[in-house]
């Protein structure tokens, strides 16, 4: 997808004027923060799970190597393939070998992320193959052409009105020649439509939720079971997975699963857990003739051993956005890149550049519930803070706010200049402000005052006060 | 209580932002503070924690602030701060800015153990509680993200408030949202800082509360400078002047007398 991140300012100005997006993002807001605390309280073991996911996930960052080529011997012996690659475009040239050599018109898809961040669909399209999304809120945005607005509920920022919309103008051509409101009629008209892609798609597509070292399974999450029809329908089954999404056992699995869609949704778990073990046996009714695994590093490895290492932990859940009040006023787009939310905001200038993403560590207070719900103890705010650090050393960004804090700390350094200063600002707001006791409007506080009154200072500063008070100020 | 009251030596942080906007806060800490037994100086060296370079990217800058701090306040068995934020700078954020010093780190983590948000100190360190305070109100309390997370700071001062006759404590819904303030976020990104300050809006005016209490002033610069713009008559004060039977003044942003 085309990097936007620049332009997050005018991109969330837009989001905040959008009434739709209003009314789609005070969903979430509501919706998946309620159903986490809910899922998180009804199991007493649940923060003991996070430790335990958090544990595991070092552990696998620590020996990645080792689980790896564990994962790739297993998947081998069970007559599967796996394709190393080390960013986006030898990713794609190993997905489009493989299409090719099955002679591939259509390829189906279960929902992901990593198959965005490449930007795959575009991709196979252009090679003239035509990849359509199962998941229904990825076929939501595919028809309406535009990216994911979070990571588990792409067409999150969609409402009911929009789809109905979208599937009229889409159906037609399927005989769907009205347009259908209620929300059952509309996923029945997309599962009908959909159900007949599965049959004839010569490909799947998947990403995965977990590579299994002990056993070279790959493991995808779905609340609606397309994951299963994409991957054991076609003859070709390609998994397309980053490296760090391996975990050493299923033991393993099972304990990050169980804080998996709790964390995301309030679920205890998924309505479909799929497993997929190589390709089909002799003995098996149904399943893939051939099944790939596309290993892909695209960055991964580089932020090993540095401060971005423990973004690697992350389990793609959605908490951190689901949870972020910035997420909740400017919703997924305005980050303008695949990841959006706390995890975007860490993650994407790694991926993209600082200079492009300076923004979206930047846009946040540091509040902090990003962290406190993160499945796997990510310290989120920390990360923002070394990005802004970076941008500060590379002189990242507007000089007037470099400016601005270089001069403020060149007081804050002089206590004696600093109270000569401080007290000759408090003096002259209280003056501007006078009897009203607030101020509406100061040249250089267009920020402030844009938005809010300033309450004014009381006279003169507290340290004025107590100075001349004659009390206490050494020990 | 132990100690013969005036002995136990307490250094107060009196925080940049009560320094220039509300010195009251720094008045209702000392009153407060005395009244637990404690003696309160206020070293004249200090000037702020540096959260604004902090969180600005300028480490630099921050550690040489922060080094400052930590001189100013050097041998005082108490540091009290009327901020959760500004406690939260010192006790979390010092010892890891000092994590690769180790000369200034043992002096960092030296601080850091020794210094308390100012409410949580009078509640739990000199088991504090308000006596005969009293105050018709309805108020409801706003915890800023670092009262609530970095410092758990929560039941604290409503327990505190509880003591205060005739006050009436309603809890707001969404209670963990941050109101938008952020420091220089509310600068920079204002637009969303506004849409962030007016869900919390919603959230107070829906308690139907006449006073809005919290312990961090940057917070209720932001969210009285708000109402205010929207037009909303709500008292807002800074918990410690609440505590201390200083409600009477004008609140944050009202109309002198």
């Amino acid at each position: 997808m085309q990097v936007t991140s620049r332009n997050f300012k005018e991109n969330s100005s837009k989001a905040l004027k959008d009434d739709d997006l209003r009314v789609a993002l005070n969903r979430v807001k509501t919706g998946f923060t309620t159903a986490r605390a809910t899922a998180a309280s009804e199991l007493p073991e649940f923060e003991e799970l996070r430790n335990k996911s958090r544990d595991i996930k070092n552990d696998v960052l620590e020996n990645l190597d080792y689980y790896l080529e564990y994962f790739e011997e297993k998947v081998l012996a069970q007559g599967g393939h796996v394709h190393w690659c080390s960013n986006a475009t030898e990713a794609k040239a190993a997905i489009l070998k493989i299409c090719r050599d099955a002679d591939a018109k259509t390829v189906t898809k279960g929902k992901s992320m990593i198959t965005e961040e490449i930007a795959l669909n575009k991709f196979l399209a252009a090679e003239g193959i035509e990849p359509i999304e199962t998941d229904l809120g990825e076929y939501i945005i595919q028809l309406a052409d535009e990216p994911p607005s979070h990571i588990i509920g792409p067409a999150v920022h969609k409402t009911k009105e929009q789809v109905t919309e979208l599937f009229y103008e889409h159906h037609q051509k399927y005989g769907y020649t009205e347009r259908q409101e209620d929300p059952e009629k509309l996923v029945g008209e997309a599962r009908a439509v959909l159900r007949h892609k599965y049959v004839t798609a010569d490909v799947g597509i998947t990403g995965a939720n977990f590579l299994v070292a002990e056993t070279g399974s790959t493991v995808i999450v779905t609340n609606e079971g397309n994951g299963d029809l994409t991957q054991s329908l076609p003859k070709t089954h390609i998994v397309v997975a980053s490296l760090e999404k391996i975990i050493p056992t299923l033991e393993d699995v099972s304990t990050v699963m169980r804080v998996l869609a709790r964390s995301a949704t309030g679920q205890e778990m998924s309505v479909y857990t799929t497993f997929s073990t190589g390709p089909k046996r002799s003995a098996d009714i149904d399943g893939p003739e051939n099944f790939h695994v596309v290993l892909l590093d695209g960055g991964r490895t580089e932020m090993l051993g540095t401060e971005l290492e423990e973004l690697l932990r992350c389990i793609r859940c959605g908490a951190c956005m689901n949870h972020c009040p910035v997420y909740h006023a400017v919703g997924g787009h305005s980050y303008g890149w695949v990841y959006p939310g706390p995890i975007g905001a860490a993650l994407n200038p790694q991926m993209v550049g600082l200079e492009e993403a300076r923004h979206l560590p930047n846009a946040s207070t540091f509040c902090g519930r990003c962290e406190e719900v993160c499945p796997v103890h990510i310290p989120l705010p920390k990360i923002l803070r070394h990005w802004r650090e970076k941008a500060f050393e590379q002189q990242i960004g507007p000089k007037p706010e470099r400016w601005g804090i270089e001069l403020w700390g060149f007081f804050a350094k002089r206590p004696t200049l600093y109270r000569l200063v401080t007290g000759i600002a408090a003096r002259v707001l209280t003056k501007i402000a006078g009897r009203r006791g607030r101020i509406k409007s100061l040249p250089l506080m267009g920020g402030w005052t844009s938005v809010r009154d300033l309450p004014a200072p009381q006279g003169a500063t507290f340290m004025a006060q107590w100075k001349k008070s004659g009390r206490g100020t050494q020990k | 209580m132990s100690e013969k009251p005036g002995t136990v030596e307490v250094a107060l942080f009196v925080t940049c932002l009560v320094d220039i906007n509300r010195p009251s806060v720094g008045f209702a800490a000392v009153k407060l503070l005395e009244e637990t037994g404690c003696r309160v100086v206020v070293p004249d060296t200090q000037t702020c924690c540096g959260q604004p370079a902090y969180n600005s990217g300028d480490r630099k800058s921050t550690k040489q602030i922060a080094a400052d701090v930590i001189k100013a306040f050097k041998g005082f068995r108490y540091v009290v701060v009327p901020s959760g934020s500004c406690a939260g700078m010192i006790t979390k954020h010092y010892p890891e800015l000092f994590k690769d010093d180790p000369d200034l780190l043992l002096d960092a983590q030296d601080l850091a153990a020794r210094t308390y948000e100012l409410v949580s100190f009078l509640k739990d360190v000199r088991g504090f509680k308000p006596e005969g305070v009293k105050l018709d109100r309805k108020i409801t309390y706003h915890d800023s993200c670092a009262n609530l997370r970095e410092m758990k700071v929560v039941d604290q001062p409503r327990a505190l408030m509880n003591h205060i006759d005739g006050l009436e404590l309603v809890e707001a819904e969404d209670r963990e949202a941050c109101c938008g303030f952020g420091g220089t976020f509310c600068i920079k990104y204002s637009e969303i800082s506004e849409e962030m300050v007016d869900r919390k809006i919603d959230n107070i005016l829906a308690t139907k509360a006449d006073m809005l209490a919290a312990g961090d002033l940057g917070c209720l610069m932001n969210i009285a400078g708000r109402l205010y713009r929207k037009g909303h008559d709500i008292k807002v004060l800074h918990i410690a002047e609440i505590l201390a039977d200083m409600s009477d003044g004008p609140g944050l942003g009202e109309e002198r007398r």
